[in-house]
């Protein structure tokens, strides 16, 4: 007998119109860490689904063996009762309950019909133990960081005795610290004989702990690939992953920033009345014409709160200090206004508040500029439908029209609508919070390059990203933040992954 | 390939068709059921009359709904301003023209009252309008208190509830009882349909977008102009257009063309959508929900006006349990509670399907007791087909 926990066989899952999956197959040994990548589209997620049961038996054609027995799931619960345990990218915990209620919350328990809340307690703790999280079990989730939520989604799938645990790009939301923490915990779980497998689009972290890798493209198993047999570089899987050799995912830098300053900020404070303390401190800093300018920081630094406060702090902090615009000093106290002012901002949080998911891609392009598109407060529908296919076509958007709706989207391709949403404003100066985040390979590549061509044409970019060598790539100059500070500013020649990280955790 | 055709639209387009499938299929058992006294000129002339107030309302709540709040206050404010019509006219003797703008105009500041706890310190519209709708049931009560109910007798006040429209002079030969302007209303409504509906396919064409295969677009044409024209033959047929049917008429045009074909319609739905998001656009959010209750209190008095102008008097319980009406019209018609979905159309839609059920029941002579469960079930069947073919289409 071989020593696979898990094997899908040939399984296909067609949508209408698409075949997510053609005849994929899919072996994972016990207690190793097989990882899981792939662009975007290219069916981790439909195979995760069909594996957990989110899409019954019979939904799909193929065979699935897990401990060595043929699984016919009709749904989650099923897979949860043989030991499979999937943890998604979007959190599942309850916020305002304690961390503890939330570890056994459906598997409680009991003692007759009542919960038995010290055992409950005492066994909480041992799974926080577990998963090296010091943090009061009756502590409520919303008080915790993303980085911690995560641990205690781990901890709730151990606490019922989980054999196989997937994640879902668990680092997307961590920093790098927290990164290294949770890498370094999958690592003792697979010592422990937990199988794990991790679906991720960061290939260093991919390098740092895989046994295996798993390549999928178009709905289709390309190659597994064995660390042990030293199989395993980022090129080949890059090029497994698109079909295609990059050499180098940045484009290269054909633009000189010019010496006029378009935005300027000077004695910066943001008091959030919510949380009591200053997210934003005696922040400098300032943004040249057709200048690249990098915020590097761990998460939570402060940085989406900066460009918040910028963009007319839409989130009501008291601010002090002074904005200069073009050389105009300007109090902005709606994005109405900022967007007036030459500003635009690119959240990063899409679909949270970036897109109208129910809404389809030309309402979405054409929100924030509809009296371009009008005649006193009358929309010319057909006008709209005109730019919305204009910027289809100029972005590559996949999508079949501009009637479909975001929601529908890939990550990527909502993430195209969001800047197009932007572009369409013509700003002088434009924020990107994360822009690539959890979107694939081929995608960033496009964002790059039509960053490059928008600097070119005299536009500023505010880049925000927690992704170092995306900063490094791209950037002009680099501002390191930390604590709600600017803790730094480096020339690019000065600025390395090290000298960043040194600031940033200063 | 044109039944293919046909068939491929039905299905894309079902949940828009469906209210209305579901309309004719009640009243054609309606039909059935009384012997042809529910499709009767009178009666439908009078179901129209009826429906007038709660489509007033209706159309005001789909917006509300849909930028995620809801208005439990407009039932008893639409009762006290009716109440307030009722005391402008008898009590200090305005004339109607001047009383009917008084009025909305207190409705709209009524609805930004109710709106201003709602966008300036995020109090849930649900407790907001739970006080507002208190408040006014006690100051209805109030101002009725001595008085008792209030009887109007300015008939040009109570043509709005009750009126027609003046007929032409009777120059042709046709029948003594036909009303001629009601019929040629029609014919020019259908008109303007079609010329509107080629002029909109050909700015398509020319932008090269895709349009209906020419054979639906002519079926689609003739049968909505066999729809107006046999509604307006009906109409004809007792006393003509009422004013009640002209208002709703006007209301219903005014708001379909805010929310299909201007920002502020665009501004709204995408408030509803996602708020946040909105707000990241430089959608000014409070501004709409101020913008979306002051028209709920407008219509709220519009309706008071409606209804009391009806009764020919304002009572002491005028307005009761309107609110719950005109929300379950606007859910019958497809307004989703997550928000950022719902049309002023199918609102009206509900409100007649609503009603409907009240006036065929009543001629069967069902009691009160089943009516109400009935309209229960025809609520929840409504929102289960809609929430079904909405997952149906992703």
């Amino acid at each position: 007998m071989d020593n696979s926990i898990l094997e899908m066989r040939g399984i296909t899952k067609e949508f209408p119109g698409v075949k997510a999956l053609n005849n994929v197959s899919f072996k994972v040994a016990r207690g190793e860490i097989h990882c899981l990548v792939g662009e975007n589209g290219a069916g981790k997620s439909t195979l995760m689904k069909v594996l957990s049961g989110v899409y019954p038996h019979g939904s799909y054609s193929g065979d699935i063996l897990f401990d060595g027995q043929v699984q016919h799931f009709k749904g989650i619960a099923d897979s949860e009762r043989v030991g499979i345990a999937i943890i998604y990218q979007e959190l599942a915990l309850v916020p305002d309950m304690p961390v503890f209620e939330n570890i056994f919350l459906g598997n409680e328990n009991r003692k007759g019909w009542l919960i038995n809340w010290n055992e409950t307690i005492r066994r909480a703790s041992a799974m926080l133990d577990k998963v090296g999280l010091k943090v009061n079990p009756a502590t409520l989730v919303r008080d915790l960081s993303v980085g911690k939520q995560q641990l205690i989604e781990i901890a709730k799938a151990l606490s019922r005795d989980v054999k196989l645990l997937i994640l879902d790009e668990p680092t997307a939301a961590l920093n790098e610290i927290e990164s290294d923490n949770l890498l370094e915990l999958l690592r003792g779980l697979r010592n422990q004989g937990v199988t794990c497998i991790l679906i991720s689009h960061k290939l260093k972290e991919v390098m740092a702990v895989a046994d295996k890798v798993t390549v999928l493209r178009d709905g289709q198993t390309i190659v597994t690939l064995d660390a042990t047999k030293g199989e395993l570089t980022e090129g080949v899987m890059i090029k497994h992953m698109v079909g295609r050799e990059i050499e180098n995912i940045y484009p290269p830098r054909a633009h000189t920033p010019r010496n006029e300053i378009v935005l300027q900020v000077d004695h910066w404070t943001a008091h959030d009345p919510a949380l009591g303390r200053d997210v934003v401190k005696d922040a400098h800093f300032k943004v040249r014409k057709g200048e690249i300018v990098g915020f590097a920081g761990l998460m939570g630094s402060g940085r989406t709160e900066l460009a918040h406060s910028i963009f007319g702090n839409p989130d009501g902090y008291r601010l002090q200090g002074e904005l200069t615009v073009k050389g105009e000093k300007r109090a902005l106290s709606q994005p109405e206004q900022a967007i007036k002012a030459g500003i635009a901002y690119v959240s990063e949080d899409r679909k949270g508040d970036g897109l109208i998911l129910i809404q389809d891609v030309k309402q979405n392009i054409s929100i924030a500029n509809l009296r371009e598109l009008a005649a006193r407060g009358v929309l010319n529908a057909n006008a709209e439908i005109k730019v919305a296919n204009e910027y289809k076509g100029s972005m590559n958007i996949k999508t079949p029209s501009v009637e479909q709706k975001v929601g529908n989207l890939s990550g990527g391709n909502q993430q195209k609508v969001s800047l197009a949403k932007w572009l369409f404003v013509k700003p002088n100066v434009l924020i990107l919070d994360e822009p690539t985040r959890g979107i694939d390979v081929g995608a960033k590549f496009e964002i790059y390059s039509l960053m490059s061509k928008l600097v070119q044409q005299g536009m500023s970019i505010i880049l925000i990203s927690s992704e170092l060598p995306e900063v490094l790539g791209m950037s002009d100059r680099v501002y390191v933040v930390a604590a709600g500070r600017i803790a730094g500013e480096l020339p690019i020649s000065e600025a390395t992954q090290e000298r960043v990280m040194q600031l940033a955790t200063n | 390939m044109f039944l293919q055709n046909l068939q491929k639209q039905l299905r894309q387009n079902i949940r828009e068709y469906g209210m209305y499938i579901a309309l004719f299929v009640i009243m054609a058992i309606f039909a059935a059921t009384t012997e042809g006294i529910f499709v009767s000129p009178r009666n439908l002339s009078n179901l129209i009359d009826q429906t007038g107030y709660i489509a007033v309302l209706a159309v005001g709540m789909t917006l509300v709904i849909v930028i995620r709040h809801i208005d439990l206050s407009v039932g008893f404010l639409a009762g006290f301003l009716g109440a307030i019509s009722a005391i402008m006219l008898v009590q200090w003797g305005l004339p109607t023209f001047l009383v009917v703008p008084l009025v909305m105009g207190l409705g709209v500041i009524a609805g930004l009252i109710t709106a201003l706890p709602v966008a300036a310190l995020k109090i849930p519209s649900f407790v907001a309008s739970l006080a507002g709708m208190l408040i006014y049931r006690g100051l209805l009560l109030l101002v009725t208190e001595k008085t008792g109910t209030i009887i109007i007798p300015d008939e040009t006040f109570n043509a709005l509830g009750n009126g027609f429209i003046p007929d032409l002079p009777h120059f042709l030969p046709v029948g003594e009882k036909t009303h001629l302007l009601t019929l040629l209303l029609g014919f020019v409504a259908i008109v303007l349909f079609v010329l509107s509906q080629i002029n909109d396919r050909k700015q398509k064409q020319a932008y090269n977008f895709e349009v209906l295969p020419t054979n639906l677009f002519v079926l689609k044409l003739a049968f909505v102009a066999l729809l107006i024209g046999g509604v307006s033959m009906v109409l004809a047929a007792w006393s003509g257009i009422s004013w009640t049917l002209v208002i709703v008429l006007v209301v219903v045009a005014v708001y379909y063309f805010i929310t299909t074909q201007t920002v502020l319609g665009r501004h709204i739905y995408a408030v509803g959508g996602n708020p946040e998001a909105a707000e990241l656009s430089g959608i000014n959010v409070k501004r709409i929900i101020f913008v979306v209750f002051g028209s709920m209190g407008m219509l709220s008095a519009l309706a008071g006006i409606l209804f009391t102008a009806r009764l020919r008097s304002a009572t002491t319980t005028a307005g009761t349990l309107f609110e719950l009406d005109a929300i379950a019209a606007a859910y019958i018609g497809g307004v989703s509670a997550a928000g950022g979905v719902g049309k002023v159309i199918g609102s009206i839609i509900g409100a007649l399907v609503m009603l409907s059920l009240t006036s065929g029941m009543n001629l069967m002579g069902i009691g009160i007791a089943y009516q109400y469960v009935v309209r229960g079930l025809v609520l929840v069947a409504a929102v289960i087909f809609d929430v079904t073919t909405r997952n149906r289409g992703r």
